[in-house]
């Protein structure tokens, strides 16, 4: 301790920070200085929800970028169909993680993703179909659409199933694309013009797309132009006058006319863009919020039960450094609250078997100097000499289990975060965390509190301070 | 206290323990969860009094497409608590079976758990774990080696600290299969967390020990590398008991009994691996240290009663 001011202003700063981080309330402190709000994240195991694991159809070549669209994509869509707090992560070569707090329901999860979202206006000549037909277009087609479809999905839960019934009309004819959703530049809705008939989307186009879309219609004035949903036919109307302003409305026609929620769905899809890949449901897993709630609630109350005795064990078995290994570990847990506010960590419960190994390492790095230091005072040691010697001897243990932790748990999280196995990724990033914070605390609080103590613990006194 | 001398009786003690887990294996296979194998798992919970019997419980599912239904069941303060495992379901099907569920058994029971996972998921799943373990265990060799460099033979640290980590695996391993066939536990994530846990715990120990016998190593000029073992296991015991006394006994226990049912099993699981990595520092690894100074298999097939004495 040779800069002896530094740290201990050091000390004080961190203590401060923490204990704003830590303690509830103060809102508008914390958020004038941090500029957010500090609550704890709970994962879906301890509060509720579904999870469900997105993977592109075995066959396909998907990059990074690709699946970062779709995350984001997914996204966009569950915000705006009003699903709250909806969180996707890419999760190793081709899975996406979405974790649906509050939802019970697959079909739900189904209805975000269902759609690819691919939005044509196709040129059909004189060519009536009715809407609900599939067409082929020649808009980047690379794959036999026929094949794709009726192919049968392994997976159970596969979107496929949901979305194209086998038996629907497929046009043999190849047909022109004029446009396609890419040249959009808003989507809006309006209600139904009459009574009885379905809601309405209303879209404008870019500079660009408007000028094809108005080239289009003034040289097909009389033919028909089918809006195209994921190769689907959603309507077919005529072109009774050339468009040049580039804005227009789709509504469905008939059976396949827009409720407000169909309207708002088509809405979203079209904005929100097109995934870029088709996604199925690999895994899905509910956990109703009762059984998390009654685990965390009990748990909690375990927990505290139990660190009361080994506080209680502490003080009597070390005395006054067991008061001290007290404070350390208090210091530890709020620590470690206080990142996992910061960064934000989600808490799960691998996560919190992480934490608890933690606590774990803290423990065991104050006993290792306890019992150092017992066993030099014992050697005959003044308690200046034992306390400095103790440190000393159980600074190569501390430091090369703890490296050695926090080594594996690097190893863990890497291959936890190449793949879904968010249980493997919760559990060494709360591990490494707790081992790297209890290396600190040793190191700092336990040791400096030790150090500023021994001018207060005499020699004569040994027996009442370290029980020999 | 003469540990090292006794190391025979501890390494038969280690293998009753995990012979039984092993055939019970051997028997019935790993207990794995849909986490592993894929399928579904439902989870409710009924009124004691309306719950639907098992073979009720098979021809609903019959009726819904799934021949391979599992039931289990277990009861808690008047509720009874249903987990049916099968292959993968719709959520129509899961739907029309618990709708069927409410109508003719109890109309408030709870859907605890609903979850699917499909095959090549669980596949990778465990391929993945596998894999982190193993380069796990090749990360904490290198790095033992590296941080004993300075006393003779860090390379057999290594080894010893890996063989302990498997013996306190095959320990949790044996403890879930037999489990298994008691309570009914299965192998999921929850396992596999405990089972990371517990090799974390495992290393940690192992490193704290052996620091001990690298701290002790220039009082080989004077002693046998067996009794410097013994000495330095000796020396460390008291924080061996004590960390194991607060981390395991106090917090675990604690847990166990008062903390929430889903948790309960993976703290007993815990709580026993803990304590194996504790026992396996200085029962398993420190041990084989002494018998591979000694090579002590050489004598192990043609003097048995020696070697053993």
């Amino acid at each position: 301790m040779r800069n002896k001011w530094f740290y201990k202003l050091f000390f004080l700063i961190m203590l401060l920070v923490v204990i704003l981080i830590v303690f509830p309330g103060l809102d508008d402190l914390k958020f004038s200085i941090f500029r957010r709000k500090f609550e704890p994240v709970l994962g879906l195991d301890l509060r509720g929800g579904m999870q469900v694991v997105l993977q592109a159809p075995e066959g396909y070549d998907i990059d990074q970028e690709t699946l970062q669209v779709a995350s984001t994509i997914l996204e966009n869509r569950s915000n705006a169909l009003g699903v709250s707090e909806v969180n996707f992560q890419i999760a190793g070569d081709n899975y996406i993680v979405g974790e649906f707090p509050g939802l019970e329901n697959v079909n739900e999860v189904i209805e975000i993703i269902k759609q690819t979202g691919m939005l044509e206006f196709v040129d059909l000549g004189d060519d009536y179909l009715l809407p609900g037909t599939i067409v082929r277009t020649d808009y980047g087609v690379t794959a036999d659409l026929n094949e794709l479809e009726i192919e049968p999905t392994p997976i159970p839960l596969s979107i496929g199933q949901s979305d194209i019934d086998v038996d629907k009309t497929i046009s043999g004819n190849m047909y022109h694309t004029v446009i396609t959703g890419a040249d959009l530049d808003s989507v809006s809705i309006a209600p139904p013009q009459r009574p009885g008939e379905g809601y309405i989307v209303l879209f404008r186009l870019k500079p660009e797309g408007t000028e094809l879309f108005s080239d289009h219609t003034k040289n097909n004035t009389g033919k028909l132009l089918a809006i195209v949903l994921d190769k689907e036919i959603i309507s077919t109307p005529v072109i009774s006058q050339p468009i040049e302003n580039g804005e227009g409305a789709i509504s469905g026609s008939g059976e396949n006319a827009f409720t407000l929620e169909d309207a708002n769905n088509l809405r979203v899809t079209l904005f929100y863009g097109t995934l870029p890949v088709s996604l199925e449901i690999a895994e899905s897993r509910v956990v109703g919020p009762s059984l998390g709630q009654d685990s965390l609630e009990k748990s909690l109350l375990a927990g505290l039960i139990g660190f009361s005795i080994v506080c209680l064990f502490m003080m009597i078995y070390y005395r006054a450094p067991g008061v001290v290994a007290i404070i350390s570990i208090i210091f530890f847990a709020m620590i470690n609250y206080a990142i996992y506010l910061l960064i934000p960590i989600t808490l799960t419960l691998p996560g919190i078997a992480g934490f608890l190994l933690g606590i774990g390492s803290a423990l065991d790095a104050n006993i290792l100097q306890f019992e150092r230091i017992k066993e030099e005072l014992r050697k005959g040691r003044s308690v200046t000499q034992a306390i400095d010697l103790g440190w000393r001897r159980a600074w190569p243990s501390i430091r090369d289990s703890n490296l050695a932790t926090i080594i594996t748990s690097a190893i863990l999280f890497w291959f936890g975060s190449t793949f879904g196995a968010t249980i493997v990724k919760g559990f060494a990033l709360t591990l490494a965390l707790g081992v790297s914070v209890s290396l600190f605390t040793a190191l700092l609080i336990t040791r400096g509190i030790l150090n500023s103590l021994t001018p207060l613990l005499k020699d004569r006194d040994q027996t009442k301070w370290f029980g020999i | 206290m003469n540990i090292i001398g006794k190391r025979y009786i501890f390494f038969a003690i280690s293998l009753l323990l995990i012979i039984p887990g092993s055939v019970i294996i051997g028997l019935h296979g790993l207990p794995l969860s849909i986490d592993f194998l894929g399928g579904s798992l439902i989870e409710l919970e009924f009124d004691s009094q309306k719950a639907p019997s098992f073979s009720e419980l098979q021809s609903l599912y019959v009726s819904n497409g799934i021949n391979d239904a599992q039931v289990q069941t277990s009861s808690d303060q008047g509720r009874e608590i249903l987990l049916i495992k099968s292959s993968s379901l719709v959520q129509d099907q899961y739907t029309s079976i618990v709708s069927h569920l409410k109508e003719n058994y109890d109309e408030h029971l709870v859907e605890r758990r609903f979850n699917t996972v499909g095959p090549s998921i669980s596949e990778s799943v465990t391929q993945r774990a596998l894999l982190a373990i193993l380069f796990s265990s090749i990360a904490v060799l290198l790095y033992i080696t590296f941080a004993f460099r300075k006393i003779d033979h860090a390379f057999r640290y290594g080894v010893c600290a890996v063989i302990a980590m498997i013996h306190d695996i095959l320990i949790v391993i044996s403890l879930g299969a037999i489990g298994s066939q008691i309570f009914g536990w299965q192998m999921d994530s929850l396992f596999l967390t405990a089972l990371l846990t517990v090799i974390g715990f495992s290393t940690q120990d192992k490193i704290v020990v052996f620091d001990r016998i690298r701290e002790n190593s220039p009082l080989l000029r004077k002693i046998s590398f067996e009794q410097l073992v013994n000495h330095s296991i000796i020396q460390s015991l008291q924080r061996s008991i004590n960390t194991q006394l607060m981390t395991v006994e106090f917090l675990l226990l604690s847990l166990a009994l008062f903390g929430g049912e889903t948790l309960r099993e993976m703290c007993i699981i815990l709580l026993v691996g803990l304590l194996s990595g504790t026992y396996s520092s200085i029962f398993i690894a420190a041990p084989i240290l002494v018998v591979w100074e000694n090579k002590e298999w050489k004598t192990w097939f043609r003097k048995p009663h020696a070697s053993k004495a």
